[in-house]
């Protein structure tokens, strides 16, 4: 058994739009080991989220191969699929995704309830969940209540509650302001800590320069795969 | 499973509104399947009500005037029926279960106990007569064949009749009543399921012709068939008057000079004229069902429309396809079976009140009301039926939205801002 995490060889991706056949991901390898903290960044039409689509199982792709930990992810029933999501990976958007109508304790709960937790049970870890973000005040709420930092630490909350192995982060803090920003970094950095890998999508150079490695894709390619020299409070740092 | 029901609870105080209009529809077509089988049902009893004095597969027959010349004879002749006929048709008629005749004492006679006194008309029967017409006896029995074969003075009377003449009497059976002056046993009392008022006097036939001057007259038969179907009842018909018109020398064909009643015959009419309304009751209260079904349906597609995002939510938590699907196929079976459930109730709860008040009124002297519109009830299976067509009926609701919501992509429904 490697120490990858997730290992992605010679990866191709094509969206076809009636005649027309898009090439979006054009052979990719990645080598992501367990306990990273990455960021993959590239402008729009890059690839980016097509393959952050890819990595969290909810996309298929045509050539090549996925392994998530040490499992080729091939093309499977969207029961396997959602039951692999549940289990290995923890979303994080950029909108947040709380469902409206329920609590920030509801919605932290929910990835228990597809695994068939008592509801005792997972209100109890939720609620812990939330304490950890520094939200046992807020469970109650609903997200309509709540501030843009305090939702994203819900989600945060959420996509660690099943105990994955990764944090698939969909710029996290595309919707938030510089400090609320660094904040949730902050927190993401805590998440790492524990030994989950993080990746997390972004186009925000400040943001990415917070994490040990940068991945740029560039038309469906790697253009550069780099660990980080330093982290540093510049945030104009070009590697 | 109480975790699922929360689950599609919490998403149903949503939009309490919608969820109230969607089950009106539902509601209203099981109020009115309800109310029309319920009414159904009471013209049925009403109907039924009418063939309740005699058994179903009777036939009456009745004497008249010939009304064509046959044999040599002239048309306008009376037809008289005697004992003979009673024992020719016994006889010869085949398919018969009980046969009587029957003889009416006219108006004048007087009947008295006591001091108490008035004029009924007195019919006289064969002990058989009692399995043709429905007589529930509350006291005593019928007249049997040794009062038959005696010629005992015995006599069985209706309840209005004790009511009337014997008031104070706790056990009319045994006291003597007097008919035109001659004493007469009591054997028997009973109720008539068909009219609770009618004041009926029945004795032996043999008794009748020899103490009130019959002779060996019969004023007219009935019998019941083995028949089961109005086939074989008329086959029965045809047969018996063949065997009358040979006897009296009328035409077969002559329909004047004998009237037979085949109540066999009505009965079925009629019960074919209900089995079509009922027929076309269900046909109105499934189409109105399935209107609600339809508006269910409408309504959940747009609800799993609008909750596109959330379903994406829930996916890429890890939610199965299946359980989106029963997210949404219970959800509809939900607001539709509980919707159902209350039409069902508001209708069985406004039939029952009319049925109290249709016995109120009956009660309060509407006796027609017995013949027209009696316990209009939506019995227990119909209940049970209409609840298992909802669950139908929100299962093909929920359906297309479900399926849709299925194949909703979280991808899609992630970035669709």
């Amino acid at each position: 058994m490697s120490d990858s995490i997730i290992k992605i060889e010679n990866l191709h991706k094509s969206y076809i739009n009636g005649k027309n056949s898009l090439h979006v991901l054009k052979g990719i390898d990645i080598d992501i080991k367990e306990g990273e903290m990455i960021s993959i960044m590239g402008s729009s039409g890059s690839g980016k989220s097509t393959l952050l689509n890819i990595l969290g199982i909810l996309d298929s792709y045509d050539e090549g191969a996925y392994y998530l930990n040490d499992i080729v992810i091939r093309k499977m029933s969207e029961k396997k699929a959602a039951r692999f999501r549940n289990k290995y990976i923890g979303f994080i958007f950029q909108s947040f995704n709380l469902i409206s109508f329920k609590t920030a304790l509801e919605n932290v709960a929910l990835p228990l309830y597809y695994q068939n937790v008592k509801r005792k049970k997972r209100n109890a870890l939720a609620l812990e969940y939330l304490d950890r973000m520094g939200l046992k005040e807020w469970a109650n709420h609903l997200p309509s209540e709540l501030s843009g930092g305090q939702k994203q630490r819900v989600a945060i909350a959420r996509a660690l509650i099943s105990n994955p192995k990764i944090i698939l982060a969909d710029e996290p803090t595309g919707a938030l302001d510089t400090t609320t920003s660094y904040e949730v970094m902050d927190i993401l950095h805590e998440v790492n800590k524990t030994g989950i890998t993080v990746i997390i999508v972004t186009h925000e150079n400040d943001i990415a320069g917070r994490t040990e490695r940068i991945i740029r894709l560039k038309d469906g390619i790697i253009e550069s795969s780099d660990y980080a020299i330093t982290e540093t409070e510049d945030s104009t740092v070009v590697l | 499973m109480l975790d699922f029901l929360e689950e599609i609870f919490s998403t149903l105080k949503q939009n309490k509104l919608r969820a109230v209009m969607t089950g009106f529809s539902v509601s209203w077509g099981i109020f009115m399947l309800i109310i029309l089988l319920g009414s159904g049902k009471g013209l049925e009893n009403g109907m039924e009500h009418n063939f309740a004095g005699s058994v179903k597969n009777s036939i009456w027959v009745y004497s008249g005037r010939t009304s064509e010349a046959h044999d040599g004879l002239k048309a306008g002749r009376r037809i008289k029926f005697t004992n003979e006929d009673y024992d020719l048709l016994k006889r010869k008629l085949s398919g018969i279960d009980n046969i009587s005749g029957r003889l009416y004492l006219y108006d004048n006679l007087t009947v008295s106990y006591k001091k108490d006194y008035a004029t009924y008309e007195v019919t006289c029967v064969m002990p058989q007569y009692s399995k043709i017409e429905v007589m529930n006896f509350t006291k005593g029995r019928f007249i049997d064949h040794l009062d038959f074969k005696k010629f005992r003075k015995v006599v069985v009377v209706s309840q209005p009749v004790v009511d009337i003449l014997m008031k104070k009497e706790s056990n009319p059976v045994g006291k003597y009543i007097k008919l035109g002056g001659i004493p007469f046993k009591i054997v028997g009392v009973f109720e008539d399921p068909e009219d609770a008022k009618s004041k009926k006097i029945y004795i032996p036939l043999s008794t009748g012709q020899k103490v009130f001057n019959g002779g060996n007259r019969i004023r007219n038969l009935a019998m019941s068939t083995k028949a089961t179907t109005v086939a074989e009842n008329k086959e029965i018909e045809k047969q018996l008057r063949n065997i009358l018109a040979r006897r009296h020398r009328f035409s077969p064909e002559d329909k004047k000079a004998i009237f037979v009643n085949n109540t066999l015959e009505h009965f079925k009419q009629a019960q074919g004229a209900f089995a079509g309304i009922k027929g076309f009751i269900w046909i109105i209260g499934i189409m109105t069902i399935i209107a609600g079904i339809v508006g269910v349906s409408n309504i959940m597609i747009i609800l799993v429309k609008e909750r596109t995002k959330e379903i994406g939510i829930r996916k890429a938590i890890g939610a199965s396809p299946a359980s989106v699907i029963r997210l949404i196929l219970y959800e509809s079976v939900l607001i539709t079976g509980i919707a159902g459930i209350l039409g069902l109730l508001l209708g069985m709860g406004l039939l029952f009140i009319v049925d109290k008040v249709i016995a109120k009124m009956i009660e309060g002297g509407a006796d027609q009301m017995n013949y027209i519109f009696n316990h209009p009830q939506a019995d227990f299976n119909i209940a049970i039926t209409a609840t298992l067509i909802l669950i139908f009926a929100g299962l093909i609701a929920g359906y297309v939205p479900a399926k849709r919501a299925a194949a909703i992509k979280p991808i899609e429904a992630l970035h669709d801002e």
